[in-house]
C-alpha cells in the first residue's frame, strides 16, 4: 500500500537573481513498512526534498509545484492545524545536523516532556522514557544530561528517539550517521532496522553512503542536480545500473572495496 | 566551577588595578593640586586636617611603597579621609549617602531598561517584518540618538517646567520627612520618575537591538525549527527555546555596557540635581575636593566591577555549558 506518494515536486530557493530551482518535478513513492534509500551527490537536493515533504522548508526555500500525498491526503495543501496533527504522528524527521537539533539549555528529559506535553497532553512516565532510550541503546543518565554533555553519536540517537515518541508511520532520516565513526554507525543502523521490523514503520533514508543503502534498503532512489535519475532495488542497481552517474557511484564504491584495482566490468 | 574561578581571578586583578590607579593618579598628576588647595583653604582647615590631606595626596616624604602600603591599610579600614567640600565630614559618610541614591536610581532604571528592552527586542524578532517590528525598534533607536544630558533637559523642560507634571529636581521635596509612609514614597517616586525615565529611554535601544538580532539568529537555528515541527506551543518555543538561548549573548553585552550606563546616569543626576554620586562628583570637582573625587571614582569603578561579577554569575546559572561537565 502506498504510504507516501510524491508527484512532480518542485522546490525553488529565492535568490537576488530570481528563483533558483533545486528540485525539478520529481516523482517517487514509499510503501508501508518499506525502507527507501535516497542517495546522490552533495547539493543534489536530498535535504530539500525531505524538508519539502515535511513542509518545514525555511525561507528562502519554497515549494513551487507538485503534490505530496500521505495516506491520500495532500500535505502541501493542509491547514496549519492539520499539519501540526500530522507531523510527528504520521511522519517524523531526524535532521542532518543532529548537533544543532537539540535545545542547548534544556536537559534531554525536558525535551522529551515538551513534546509529550504538546502532543499527548501529559508527561511521559519514567518507564516510557526508559523504553525510548532503550530503542536507541542509550543509558538512563542521558535524561538528566544537557546536549553539550553528550557525544555527537549520542545526540544523534537522542534525535532518533525523539522522532519515535509519537510512533510515526514514516521516519525521514537525513544523513543520521554522517558524524559518526563506522562502528557506532553500524550499531545505530542495526538498531534502527530491528526497530523498524518491530514497529513496522517506513523509513526514507538519506545518505551518501551507498554500501549502507545497498545493504539496508528495499529500493534506492538516486538523485542528481534536483532530478531522480534512477530508482530500483539494490540487486537490480548492482546488476545493471542504467544512469552514468549510478555507474560511477558503484564503480567508485567497488574501487574502494577491491583496494583500488578492480573495475565494475570484472564483477558480476 | 573552573569558569567561575578563573573569572574571579580576572576580577581580582581588575579590582587591584582600580585601587592602585586611584592611588597613583593624584601622585602623578601634573601641577600640584595640593598647593592650590592649601592656598584656598589657608586658615580655614585645622592643622590636623591639613596634615591628613597632605598625607592623602601623596605630599609626604615617605617612599612610594610605604605610602602605597598605608593607603591600602586605610582603605581596608574604610578610611577615605575627610571631605573638603563638606568639611569636616569624612568622605566615606558623604559617599555612602550618594551611593545609596545612585544605586537606587540607576538600579531601578537599568532593571526596567533591561526587562523592557529585551522584551521588546524579543517580541520584535518573533514578529520579524511585522508592524511592531517596523515601528518600535526605529522609534527606540531615535530616542537613543540623543545624549543622556540632552534627553534629561528635554524631559525636564517639557514634563517638569512647561507642563509641571513632575518636580524639577532633588530626590524628595523640602517638606517631606524621610520615612516609610505613603506620602514620602509618593514623593520619592515622583522625584525619581524623570531621571529614571531619562536613563531608561537612553539605554533601551542597546538591549532591544542586541536581543532582536541574537533572537533572529536563534530562531533560524535547527532546534527552534524542529520545535515548531514537533508542534510545541508557540509560548513554550518563544520562552524556552528562542528567548532563553538569545538571552545568553545579550547578557555578555550587558556587562560590557554597564559602564556607559553608569556614566550616563551620573550626568542625568547632575541635570536633575539628584543627590547621588554624579551630583557629588560635580560638587567635588567645583570645590577641588580631591579626597572626595578619589573616593567617588573608587566607589564607581568598584561597583561596576561588582555588577559585572553578578552578571557573570547569572550567565553561569543560565548557561548549562559553563557549569562544566564532560
Ligand atoms: N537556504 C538556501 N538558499 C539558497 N539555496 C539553497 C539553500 N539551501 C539549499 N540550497 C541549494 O539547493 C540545492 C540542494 O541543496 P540540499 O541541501 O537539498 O542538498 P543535499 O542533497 O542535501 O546535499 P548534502 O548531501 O550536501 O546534504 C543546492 O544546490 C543548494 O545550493
Ligand atoms: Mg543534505
Amino acid at each position: 500500500m502506498n504510504l507516501l506518494t510524491v508527484r512532480g515536486l518542485s522546490v525553488d530557493y529565492a535568490t537576488p537573481n530570481g528563483p533558483a530551482r533545486a528540485v525539478h518535478g520529481i516523482d517517487f513513492h514509499v510503501n508501508q513498512g518499506e525502507v527507501i534509500g535516497l542517495a546522490g551527490e552533495s547539493g543534489s537536493g536530498k535535504s530539500t526534498v525531505a524538508k519539502a515533504i515535511m513542509r518545514i522548508l525555511q525561507p528562502p526555500g519554497f515549494i513551487s509545484g507538485g503534490s505530496v500525498l500521505l495516506n491520500g491526503r495532500d500535505v502541501l495543501t493542509m491547514s496549519r492545524s492539520d499539519l501540526r496533527d500530522m507531523r510527528w504522528t504520521e511522519m517524523a524527521m531526524v535532521f542532518q545536523s543532529a548537533l544543532d537539533s537539540l535545545n542547548p539549555v534544556l536537559p534531554i528529559e525536558a525535551q522529551f516532556q515538551d513534546l509529550a506535553i504538546a502532543r499527548l497532553g501529559r508527561r511521559l512516565a519514567p518507564a516510557q522514557l526508559r523504553e525510548f532510550l532503550r530503542f536507541v541503546d542509550l543509558e538512563n543518565r542521558v535524561l538528566s544530561s544537557y546536549p553539550h554533555q553528550l557525544s555527537g553519536g549520542m545526540r544523534q540517537r537522542v534525535g532518533i528517539a525523539l522522532a519515535l515518541v509519537l510512533k510515526p508511520k514514516l521516519l525521514i532520516l537525513d544523513e543520521p550517521t554522517t558524524a559518526l565513526d563506522v562502528v557506532v554507525q553500524r550499531h545505530i543502523l542495526r538498531g534502527l532496522q530491528r526497530l523498524q521490523k518491530e514497529l513496522n514503520f517506513s523509513i526514507l533514508f538519506i545518505t551518501h553512503d551507498l554500501p549502507v543503502l545497498l545493504a539496508m534498503s528495499d529500493r534506492i532512489i538516486i538523485m542528481k542536480d534536483g532530478l531522480v535519475c534512477e530508482a530500483d532495488t539494490p540487486s537490480a542497481l548492482r546488476r545493471r545500473p542504467e544512469h552514468p552517474y549510478t555507474q560511477q557511484l558503484l564503480a567508485s564504491m567497488q574501487l574502494l572495496e577491491d583496494g583500488g584495482d578492480g573495475s565494475p566490468e570484472e564483477r558480476t | 566551577m573552573n569558569f567561575l574561578l578563573s573569572k574571579m581571578g580576572l576580577y581580582a586583578v581588575a579590582g587591584w588595578a582600580v585601587i592602585t590607579l586611584n592611588f597613583l593618579i593624584p601622585r602623578l598628576m601634573p601641577g600640584d593640586p595640593a598647593s592650590a588647595l592649601f592656598a584656598r583653604f589657608k586658615g580655614k582647615l585645622k592643622p590636623d586636617a591639613m596634615e591628613a590631606l597632605r598625607q592623602q595626596l601623596g605630599l609626604n616624604d615617605a617612599p612610594l611603597l610605604k605610602q602605597y602600603w598605608d593607603y591600602i591599610a586605610q582603605l581596608a579600614q574604610g578610611e577615605f579621609g575627610l571631605s573638603i567640600a563638606f568639611h569636616p565630614e569624612p568622605v566615606l559618610g558623604v559617599i555612602k549617602i550618594g551611593f545609596i541614591w545612585t544605586v537606587g536610581l540607576s538600579g531601578v532604571a537599568v532593571l526596567i531598561s533591561v526587562v523592557v528592552g529585551t522584551g521588546l527586542g524579543a517580541y520584535a524578532a518573533w514578529r520579524q517584518g511585522g508592524r511592531f517590528d517596523a515601528i518600535v525598534p526605529p522609534a527606540v533607536a531615535f530616542l537613543a540618538a540623543f545624549p543622556y544630558f540632552f534627553l534629561a533637559m528635554i524631559l525636564l523642560f517639557f514634563l517638569g517646567l512647561e507642563w509641571g507634571l513632575f518636580p524639577l529636581g532633588m530626590a524628595y521635596g523640602p517638606y517631606s520627612a524621610p520615612g516609610f509612609n505613603g506620602g514620602f514614597i509618593y514623593d520619592l517616586v515622583s522625584h525619581g520618575f524623570l531621571p529614571c525615565l531619562t536613563i531608561v529611554l537612553a539605554s533601551l535601544s542597546g538591549w532591544l537591538f542586541v536581543m532582536r538580532n541574537t533572537m533572529i539568529g536563534v530562531m533560524g537555528d535547527e532546534y527552534v525549527c524542529l520545535a515548531h515541527a514537533k508542534g510545541l506551543s508557540r509560548r513554550r518555543i518563544f520562552v524556552a527555546y528562542a528567548m532563553r538561548n538569545a538571552l545568553l549573548p545579550s547578557l555578555t553585552s550587558f556587562g560590557m555596557a554597564l559602564g556607559f550606563i553608569v556614566s550616563g546616569a551620573l550626568l542625568t543626576e547632575v541635570v536633575f540635581s539628584y543627590p547621588g554620586l554624579g551630583y557629588l562628583l560635580l560638587k567635588a570637582i567645583l570645590s577641588q575636593d580631591y579626597p572626595l573625587m578619589q573616593g567617588i571614582f573608587l566607589m564607581i569603578t568598584l561597583s561596576v566591577l561588582l555588577a559585572n561579577i553578578l552578571v557573570d554569575a547569572l550567565y553561569y546559572v543560565l548557561d548549562p555549558r559553563t557549569r562544566g561537565g564532560r
